[in-house]
């Protein structure tokens, strides 16, 4: 079939280097075209053939992750978020995200337009979001750059959220020099559907009229291709925005229309909210995942700017835009909802059965290429990255424990109290005070605080439960075990607050994919994680992958697969708490003491001690460990569980102890190094506190399951004791653990 | 010298102002339905003391620069008068 | 007692305010669209919190110009019963239903906690069954809402006993530690001087559900239910 050719200025191979493609990939796309592409069509398929959008380094490890699950509605990429059955005819709907590059220039549109795009993912697939979480990751607190980004990326998030009117229930924030020139900003939503009520990105019926709708498309997000257009003056130059502003207002409107939509219509085929590559990759997408094409009318997209080019319209990337195909003859009731919400919409094209999406402007087709050809699974390259075990590691192989001098009890209270200050442990007031956690009444933690957030589900008796993790020194020294931690202390984190984990989405944060030694970084982590991830039975629903973070010009940020975890309390199930709860309890650590420092906080930030193994985890045990913890819970013998992570057990103690003022009096295990036992990180404890009366059916309970655990001594109504000695009162630690962060960064 | 500087920090023309877009949409509802393109900035107004104008254009340039103004979301002009 | 909750364009605790009314006290509850002109026979409208059009410009400055706040204004001007929390107190003060404003916290930071605040008269109709002078635990989250008014309303104020909520510590005691925006005296709620309309920026209406632990916020409702079947 001969097919027209489009008009416009034929594309060079140097532009094509300049918008990152590569020679070959150049000449790739003239075989797929059998033609030399116009500069339009070769803008399309560098921002489809984009990292971000094809997963070209990594597909290839992202599939070896477990997709298959009992509660699984949709597979790994199918859709654009990860989709799980909860009982009573609901499903759960959650994705992270990464927004790290946006927020190293502008923090505050940075982190706003992150939480925008991720809640977009979630209601264009007919889910409304019930609770947002984050992980965030900085330089050095002491840096003034630092604090202008912490104080940005924290208000960006916040004005967003709060004003989106979703609550954010919980996340992390972590500070390390390797993210001082690249932070990190991970958002997570979780959303709730109805089964079978759910929406697809695609594109059905021939003739169907497809929609633009929510914000008027501007110059935003298209700096590459304009400077590689090569028609830029100085002047233009200056227009061309370097951030996207984002507009919570109009995003609340846009979901509150486009669940009217969903409920109210039978009119909606398919949507596709539109972030990366804007119009281009949504309408591509869409109409490749339903083997249709479409032809798109440029000049009929609402546009912000006067005389824009057809390839700015295709690439641009303003926030707050859905694309909707509506199945012909519903234009009207579709059309009413927008107007009663004030939105900007038109009707910008149409579906064809040509396999190939067509785009004109001014009367003129300006580019025409086979959908397929653009999308993952289809025509987008795939790449298989070669890998070396990096250099670093003969470093942290020579760490030598016994060349490290055990501390003595007499100083032992001021190193609780330098980790208590450290702003990695401190409580994180400071930022979450300035996110809505409670709106939407479903919030179960604020006032019951645990491990996880948790959140009812309205309109059925069951709740979810949250987290986001990620110990990213552990990766760094061992990115296979790190990973597997990453995922086992999630799945703790949910288990303590009494839920059952049920599903993974990750946001693979790295540095340079053609650095053999990241990319290994990358390949084993992916493995770890996907081993992990089958034990506890939480498949990959979805994520995202970011890679060139780098922390100089050689450097990368420390390896970052952080982990968001979704869990399930069913009906009747005990939301599990981590505070103590009475004097005269037995604390009990499930698991077992570890001579083992391995890049704990003490190690690395106290001693200063920058190279060290990853700590001691075996995931046999931390599984067991995880499953005994749920008995216990389900048995209502326990009064609370806290998990041993950062800080190590005292400061697992003193966080239970700090939210009622209660003391602890305990006894360090025998044979143990006194620093390994107080601050060392070996995973795969966890704390309860219990009832007396019912310590000898915990006992028994925990030897028929065969699991370890030591008994470490008594709650107390104040005051800290160990070994005998008098640490102080438990105000003289949480005075310093409540306000270390807001000193610090004030 | 004494002077009196008078500062305008406005949204660069090429990006969303959301806060203008959602007063120009209001406008209807006060009847003034013919009111469009609202861009909502800041103005600030200074006292400072220099040695000449020169120097007082330049110390005005460098603080909307260095902290008035975020360049890379918003442009500024501004008034030098002594008094 | 049928409830109207007011939905303005980004609106969000809509949701919360019908969830308590209509699930927690069993009232008859509608939701009022902004652009309507009908306040359907509501015997009580309420303003709920959230970002009406974005909180731009100043907070509730342009709702009060939504078409539904004329309605709201002349039903408060016959004694009608208004409510209005967070942004639903800023857009009351905006439309001069209530006098003074809300303005940013001194901190300058949006904030989200619990607080305590306690009733300073049970003369009101959210007040009535409450014991005055003792702490109830409410949540706040807002970025502009320290109150403000001049000297003269302030002594109106006081003299007529319109200051229904001030904040307070555990322990009812009204200090500058516990007041966590700056407001004019720990003023956390007032009504008018005809008693019909009632602002404050804490959200009972997140205080209700015993599935959430807290439950300090019924008590309002349970007033204004209690004393509204006595008139």
């Amino acid at each position: 079939m001969s097919q027209m050719q489009p008009v416009g200025n034929l594309a060079t191979l140097e532009q094509a280097t300049q918008l990152g493609l590569r020679p070959e990939e150049f000449e790739k796309i003239k075989e797929i075209l059998g033609r030399t592409p116009t500069f339009t069509e070769m803008s399309i398929y560098s921002v489809m053939w984009s990292e971000h959008c094809s997963y070209k380094n990594s597909i290839v490890w992202l599939k070896t992750l477990p997709k298959e699950g009992e509660k699984m509605l949709a597979k790994a990429g199918e859709e654009n978020a990860g989709l799980i059955d909860i009982g009573d005819g609901l499903a759960c709907c959650f994705k992270i995200e990464s927004h790290n590059h946006p927020s190293a220039i502008e923090p505050y549109q940075g982190a706003a337009t992150g939480v925008g795009g991720i809640n977009r993912d979630i209601f264009s697939m007919g889910a409304r979001p019930i609770a947002q979480m984050n992980s965030l990751r900085f330089g050095n607190i002491e840096n003034e750059r630092t604090k202008w980004l912490v104080k940005g990326v924290v208000k960006g998030i916040g004005n967003y959220g709060n004003a989106f009117g979703i609550p954010t229930v919980g996340g992390e924030v972590y500070f390390d020099d390797c993210y001082q020139i690249n932070p990190l900003v991970n958002a997570m939503s979780v959303g709730i559907a109805k089964v079978g009520k759910t929406v697809s990105a695609i594109a059905e019926g021939v003739g169907n009229p497809v929609y633009i709708y929510g914000s008027a498309t501007g110059k935003d997000g298209i700096h590459g291709a304009a400077f590689a257009s090569k028609d830029i003056t100085e002047d233009s130059a200056k227009d061309l925005p370097s951030v996207q502003v984002g507009d919570p207002f109009w995003e609340k409107l846009i979901l509150e229309a486009t669940m009217e939509l969903l409920e109210t219509t039978d009119a909606v085929v398919g949507m596709q909210d539109m972030g990366a590559a804007g119009i281009t990759c949504s309408t591509s997408e869409m109409s490749a995942k339903s083997g249709t094409g479409m032809k798109v009318w440029l000049d009929k997209v609402p546009m912000r700017q006067a005389g824009m080019k057809d390839w700015e319209v295709l690439l641009s990337e303003s926030q707050e835009r859905m694309l909707v195909v509506v199945h012909k003859g519903k234009e009207a009731e579709v059309e009413k909802i927008f107007k009663k919400w004030d939105l900007t919409y038109a009707v910008i094209g149409e579906v064809t059965d040509t396999g190939r999406v067509q785009y004109f402007m001014d009367g003129e087709l300006r580019a025409d290429i086979p959908g397929e050809s653009l999308v993952l699974g289809g025509g987008a390259p795939v790449y298989h990255r070669e890998y070396k075990e990096p250099r670093y590691f003969e470093e942290i192989n020579k760490f030598d424990l016994n060349q490290i001098a055990d501390i003595d009890l007499a100083a032992a209270p001021a190193v609780a109290k330098a980790l208590m200050a450290h702003p990695n442990i401190a409580s994180k007031r400071w930022v979450y005070n300035q996110y809505d956690s409670m709106v939407g009444t479903v919030n179960q933690t604020t006032n019951a605080p645990s491990d996880a957030a948790v959140v009812k589900v309205k309109g059925s008796n069951r709740s979810i439960a949250m987290t986001v993790d990620c110990n990213s020194r552990f990766v760094y020294a061992d990115p296979f075990k790190g990973a597997m931690i990453a995922v086992a202390e999630a799945a703790r984190n949910l288990v303590c607050s009494g839920a059952e984990p049920a599903g993974v989405t990750n946001c693979l944060n790295f540095g340079n994919p053609y650095n053999p030694e990241v990319y290994y970084q990358f390949v084993y982590a992916i493995k770890g994680m996907g081993e992990a991830c089958k034990k506890f039975d939480t498949p990959v629903t979805g994520g995202n992958v970011s890679f060139y973070n780098q922390s100089s010009d050689d450097n990368a940020v420390f390896p970052t697969p952080t982990i968001g975890m979704v869990g399930l309390l069913p009906k009747g199930s005990k939301h599990m708490t981590l505070n103590f709860k009475q004097a005269g309890d037995v604390i009990v650590m499930l698991g077992q003491t570890q001579n083992d420092l391995g890049c704990s906080h003490y190690l690395a930030h106290y001693l200063k001690v920058a190279q060290s193994p990853a700590p001691w985890f075996d995931l046999d045990q931390e599984y067991n460990m995880q499953q005994a913890v749920l008995k216990l819970i389900g048995a209502g013998l326990i009064q609370s569980a806290h998990d041993v992570s950062e800080g190590g057990l005292l400061t697992c103690l003193l966080e239970s102890a700090f939210v009622d003022n209660f003391g602890f009096d305990i006894q360090q295990t025998a044979g143990s190094r006194l620093d390994a036992f107080l601050f060392g990180e070996a995973q795969g404890r966890v704390v309860v506190s219990i009832n007396p009366a019912k310590l000898a059916d915990v006992e028994s309970l925990l030897n028929r399951l065969n699991l370890s655990f030591e008994k470490l001594g008594t709650v107390s109504a104040n005051g800290i004791k160990v070994n005998g000695v008098d640490f102080g009162s438990t105000a003289n630690y949480s005075q310093i653990y409540n306000n270390s962060l807001a000193s610090q960064l004030n | 010298m004494k002077f009196k500087a008078e500062i305008d920090v406005m949204p660069h023309a090429a990006l969303l102002d959301p806060q203008g877009k959602a007063v120009s949409n209001s406008m209807p509802n006060i009847g003034l339905p013919s009111i469009h393109d609202v861009r909502i900035g800041k103005h600030i107004s200074m006292e400072l003391t220099a040695d000449d104008d020169a120097a007082a254009h330049e110390m005005v340039e460098t603080a909307c620069k260095k902290l008035l103004a975020n360049l890379i979301m918003e442009s500024y002009s501004f008034t030098v008068k002594a008094v | 007692m049928k409830v109207g909750v007011i939905v303005f364009p980004g609106s969000n605790c809509d949701e919360d305010a019908v969830a308590a009314f209509r699930d927690q006290f069993g009232c008859e509850t509608v939701k009022l669209w902004h652009k309507d002109n009908d306040l359907q026979a509501c015997d009580l409208i309420f303003l709920p919190g959230g970002f009406s059009y974005g909180d731009y410009l100043r907070s509730g400055a342009i709702a009060r110009f939504s078409p539904i706040m004329q309605n709201v204004i002349d039903f408060a001007a016959k004694g009608g019963l208004v409510w209005g929390v967070c942004n639903g107190f800023q857009i009351l003060c905006e439309s001069q239903l209530l006098p003074g404003a809300l303005l940013h916290n001194d901190h300058q930071k949006f904030n989200c906690k619990n607080v305590f605040i306690k009733a300073n008269t049970t003369e009101s109709l959210i007040t009535s069954n409450l014991t005055v002078n003792t702490a109830l635990q409410i949540p706040i989250a807002h970025g502009e809402g320290r109150y403000y008014c001049d000297e003269a309303n302030l002594l109106k104020l006081k003299s007529n006993n319109q200051i229904l909520f001030t904040y307070c510590d555990a322990n009812g005691n009204e200090t500058d530690g516990s007041n966590p925006n700056g407001s004019l005296q720990n003023i956390a709620g007032i009504c008018n001087e005809k008693r019909n309309v009632f602002g404050m920026m804490p959200h009972p209406e997140r205080a209700v559900d015993t599935e959430l632990y807290n439950t300090d916020g019924r008590g309002l409702f349970q007033s204004l239910l209690a004393s509204f079947e006595l008139v």
